[in-house]
C-alpha cells in the first residue's frame, strides 16, 4: 500500500536541502555545459546521471542511525537496508527513466512540445510504477 | 551565463522537488523510483529547445536512454552492495559511481559514436 507521510520532512534538516538544491543544480548546469561543449550526443548521457542518488542513499542511511539512537538503539544495518531498498526501487525507475528519453526522441521532432512531455511523462509514471507492482507480486 | 544561472535554478528546483516527494513516500521500494526521476530532462528540454531547436534535443535524448541503462546497472549494483556488503551508503554510491561512467561511455562508444 503506497502512503504519504508529511511528518518524514521534519527529519530533513535546511542544509540537507540547501545540498539537493546544490547538487540537483550543478549537474544540471554542467549538463548543458558538456552539451555546449561536446555536442549533444554525449551530453544527452548526462540527462540520465545520477545526480542525486548518492545524497539522497546517505541521508537516508543517516536519518535512520538517528531515529534508532533517538530511541537508545545501537545503529545496527538498519539505514544501509533502508538504502538498499530505495537503491532498488531506483534501478526500476530507470526503466521509466528510459522509457521517457524513448517518447522524447521519437515523437518531439514531429509534436507539439508540451503534448510529447506529458506522453513521456506519463510513460515514465505508468513504465516504473507498472515494474514496481509487478515486482511486489512476483 | 545566464542561461547557465537560469538552468542551475531550475535544475535545483525541479531535482530537490522530486527528492522531496522520494521523502515523503511509503514503501522506500516506491519512493526509489523518484531517484530515478527524468529531473535533468525536464529542467532542460525547455531551454535548449529555445536555443537549439527540437531536433538537437532528440538527439540529446536518444543518449539520455543508453545513460539510463548506465544507471539501471548502477543503481541496482548499489542496491545490491549496500543490502549484502557491511561498507556505508556514501562509499558504495561514490565508489560505485565509476559503473555509470564506464556503462554510458561504454554504450555510447560502441551504438552512438
Amino acid at each position: 500500500m503506497i502512503k504519504i507521510r508529511f511528518s518524514s520532512l521534519k527529519g530533513t534538516k535546511a542544509h540537507e536541502y540547501l545540498l539537493r538544491f546544490l547538487l540537483g543544480g550543478l549537474v544540471t548546469a554542467g549538463a548543458g555545459l558538456i552539451a555546449d561543449q561536446f555536442g549533444p550526443v554525449p551530453g544527452g548521457l548526462f540527462m540520465a546521471f545520477p545526480a542525486i542518488f548518492p545524497a539522497a542513499a546517505t541521508m537516508l542511511e543517516k536519518h535512520e542511525r538517528e531515529k534508532k539512537q533517538h530511541a537508545g538503539l545501537p545503529p545496527g544495518k538498519r539505514g544501509r537496508m533502508v538504502a538498499g531498498v530505495d537503491a532498488g526501487g531506483a534501478a526500476l525507475g530507470t526503466f521509466g527513466l528510459a522509457a521517457f528519453a524513448f517518447c522524447v526522441w521519437k515523437w518531439l521532432p514531429r509534436g507539439q512540445t508540451w503534448l510529447v512531455l506529458v506522453v513521456a511523462l506519463v510513460c515514465w509514471f505508468s513504465v516504473s510504477t507498472g515494474l514496481w507492482w509487478l515486482r511486489r507480486r512476483l | 551565463m545566464n542561461d547557465l544561472l537560469l538552468r542551475f535554478v531550475i535544475g535545483g528546483a525541479i531535482v530537490s522537488s522530486f527528492s522531496v516527494i522520494g521523502d515523503i513516500l511509503r514503501p522506500k521500494s516506491f519512493a526509489g523510483l523518484f531517484g530515478a526521476a527524468p529531473s535533468i530532462a525536464l529542467a532542460t528540454i525547455g531551454l535548449t529547445i529555445a536555443r537549439h531547436g527540437k531536433a538537437y534535443v532528440a538527439v540529446e535524448a536518444r543518449s539520455m536512454v543508453i545513460g539510463s541503462i548506465a544507471f539501471c546497472v548502477y543503481a541496482w549494483l548499489a542496491s545490491a552492495t549496500l543490502l549484502h556488503r557491511e561498507a556505508r551508503s556514501p562509499v558504495i554510491t561514490m565508489a560505485l559511481m565509476p559503473v555509470w561512467f564506464i556503462t554510458s561511455f561504454g554504450l555510447w562508444y560502441c551504438c552512438l559514436r
